[in-house]
């Protein structure tokens, strides 16, 4: 294995992180303090944190509808993440976007979107730009099996394709689209198979493990820097909770629930650090504590900020007042 | 000043912002060196600007409007083309969901310099999929700005502004207009958003309208002024951001107002203009707004039938009558 010590602590720290972000998301939502719905990135960590961790900072990431732990991995702020879920004024959108349009500009999300299957394009785009400016900087693009069949995939994918666009494409398949199930949408074995049509490799990988998906990700990323276009990984991986935040899930069986959870993503990227003695257990313990110190004090910025005032609501349409 | 096609303005107004900015950039559907864009305002570009700059893309409007909109916020500003406006319907989400919202849903954190082209309109006979007027749907839509130029002259200096415009814009043109020609000045000049253009000036009705209707509008005036009836004919040549005063202080010399667009009646920009003035001028009006628009159908294909739909002189003309 060709992974260094150093990025296996990296991936078991951006692992851990967004586990431990959105675990602080449910409570607060416990506490009723969430307005509106979620879309938990629980049990899929291991793939925001091997993808982001093949990016540079500079690079950007497209994000989804469960974008919690695009943001997070990619390295934005958790009080101003923290404080948007909660509406606060001091949350990255002002308190204008929420859960699903969680995004920090300034840490490379282009943007999380309430429309499955919007970000494509945008990714496209935005691998353009990269192209024409020429700053050898990559996108990735998260989406989900929902969105693999929806008309901006094929023609984002072909775009992408004729052009040689420095884009990864990142399909995280947890297997339902909401409720319903892929073998009743989907008529390949994998959706990475689709790669073929536009010319561009694919692959699948196990995504609740960080360094599969790491891996993948290096070698798609170097090639589109390199100016060898696009590429679709297809990380296959499992909701931990329901779609959203009242969904118990109860239309996926017991044992397939169980094979997923006992595949957890911060275990196995735990294991792996631990046996290739990139960390020891006290380290691991310590990376632990100081994450969660860091996700508690965010959250108490989160909680203590201040709403926005009403009329606030009337700001940020254009850039200058019309 | 130099006498100019519409056509010919709108693309020396891309060419010199291309020429200054490095960022602009085309894209759309043949609107390369093969065709030159399927009404050849991007004619000749491509051989000047290159292939990338000037950019072919496949039949794909939600990516093209969502690629456009994905470089944007990322350091160029893309022109994208849709080829017909009817086919915008096939971008909706990138336009309404997307590039509109982006700013606000973000807090703020992005400026989208995004221009997307396109062309709307009947009086070709290419039926219901390449004739609608849609421009309400955009008007309907916070966060996108609207321009809707019929003279030479207003096409080239408001797609200068479009293009510097750090908010995206919806530019909306008119097949019947690209062979129409003006006096066009040699210096280069730019048409701030949200001023109207008085082409004639009257005392006794005012009349506003868009596109085509502009020009139709234009002779109705000049008949009823023949018949003794002084009207004053309003071109907003933007609809967002909106020049109400232009609008409203006519109305207060005239106190009759008459709204012409070829939309179909019903949600049309004209409901909303005649709100507006209903608001912020009721004590001024003599008699009632009257609304010229084209009626609830789709576009009609075969001549007679479209020239039926397709507001004209006549019936500008008896509207103000009815009210003068």
């Amino acid at each position: 294995m060709a992974v260094t010590k150093k990025k296996l602590v990296d991936l078991y720290t951006r692992t851990l992180k967004v586990r431990l972000f959105e675990e602080k998301v449910w409570d607060l939502f416990g506490e009723n303090l969430v307005p509106g719905t979620l879309h938990l990135y629980l049990g899929q960590e291991a793939v925001a944190a091997g993808v982001t961790a093949a990016l540079k900072k500079s690079d950007w990431v497209q994000s989804t509808h469960r974008g919690h732990g695009h943001v997070v991995a990619k390295g934005a702020d958790m009080k101003a993440a923290l404080a948007e879920l909660l509406g606060k004024r001091t949350g990255s959108c002002k308190g204008k976007g929420g859960s699903m349009h969680i995004t920090e500009f300034k840490a490379g999300v282009l943007g999380a979107t309430g429309v499955v299957a919007s970000g494509l394009p945008i990714a496209a785009g935005a691998a353009l730009s990269c192209q024409m400016r020429g700053t050898k900087e990559v996108v990735a693009c998260f989406f989900g099996d929902g969105a693999s069949n929806n008309g901006t995939f094929g023609e984002s994918l072909n775009m992408s394709a004729i052009w040689k666009l420095p884009v990864i494409w990142i399909v995280e398949n947890n297997f339902y689209a909401m409720g319903t199930p892929i073998t009743l949408t989907c008529p390949s074995q994998s959706i990475a198979q689709r790669a073929e049509a536009y010319c561009i490799p694919g692959c699948v990988v196990d995504g609740n493990n960080a360094v599969e998906v790491y891996e993948a990700t290096l070698e798609a990323v170097k090639r589109a820097r390199e100016g060898g276009g696009p590429s679709l990984i297809e990380c296959q991986t499992y909701r931990m909770r329901g779609h959203s935040r009242f969904d118990p899930a109860k239309y996926r069986p017991k044992e397939e629930v169980d094979f997923w959870l006992s595949k957890d993503a911060v275990e196995i990227i735990q294991s792996i650090a631990l046996e290739k003695k990139a960390l020891t257990r006290k380290e691991a313990k310590d990376i632990r504590k100081k994450l969660q110190k860091e996700v508690d004090s965010a959250a108490d910025f989160a909680v203590k900020s201040e709403y926005p005032e009403p009329q606030e609501a009337l700001d940020d349409v254009f850039a200058e007042v019309a | 000043m130099t006498e100019k096609t519409y056509r010919d303005a709108l693309k020396e107004g891309l060419r010199e912002e291309m020429l200054r900015d490095e960022r602009v950039f085309i894209m759309g559907e043949d609107v390369g060196r093969n065709w030159g864009g399927a009404f050849k305002v991007t004619k000749g570009l491509a051989e000047e600007f290159g292939d990338d700059r000037v950019r072919d893309t496949p039949i794909s409007e939600n990516t093209i409007a969502g690629a456009a909109l994905g470089a944007a916020i990322t350091g160029l500003i893309p022109v994208a083309e849709i080829m017909f406006g009817d086919l915008i319907t096939l971008a909706m989400d990138q336009v309404c969901n997307q590039a509109a919202k982006m700013r606000y849903m973000f807090g703020g954190q992005t400026s989208v310099p995004l221009v997307l082209r396109s062309v709307f309109g009947g009086g070709k006979s290419i039926a219901s999929h390449h004739s609608q007027s849609l421009e309400a749907w955009f008007m309907h839509t916070p966060g996108l700005k609207i321009a809707v130029p019929s003279f030479a002259y207003d096409v080239k200096g408001l797609i200068k502004t479009a293009i510097r415009d750090p908010d995206p814009v919806m530019f909306f043109e008119h097949k019947l207009v690209y062979d129409r020609k003006e006096e066009v000045p040699e210096e280069e000049y730019l048409i701030p958003f949200g001023e109207a253009r008085v082409h004639r000036e009257g005392d006794d009705v005012t009349i506003w309208g868009t596109f085509f209707m502009v020009h139709k509008a234009i002779e109705a005036a000049d008949e009823l002024a023949k018949q003794g009836i002084s009207a004053e004919v309003i071109d907003p040549r933007t609809l967002v951001p909106l020049d109400k005063k232009t609008l409203i202080d006519s109305v207060k010399k005239t106190g009759r107002l008459v709204l012409v667009t070829e939309e179909t009646k019903t949600g049309a920009t004209t409901a909303e203009i005649a709100a507006i003035v209903q608001e912020e001028a009721f004590d001024w009006l003599d008699a009632p707004i009257k609304r010229v628009n084209a009626p609830d159908t789709p576009v009609p294909f075969s001549p007679p039938l479209e020239q039926y739909f397709i507001p004209d002189k006549e019936r500008i003309i008896s509207a103000v009558r009815e009210i003068v």
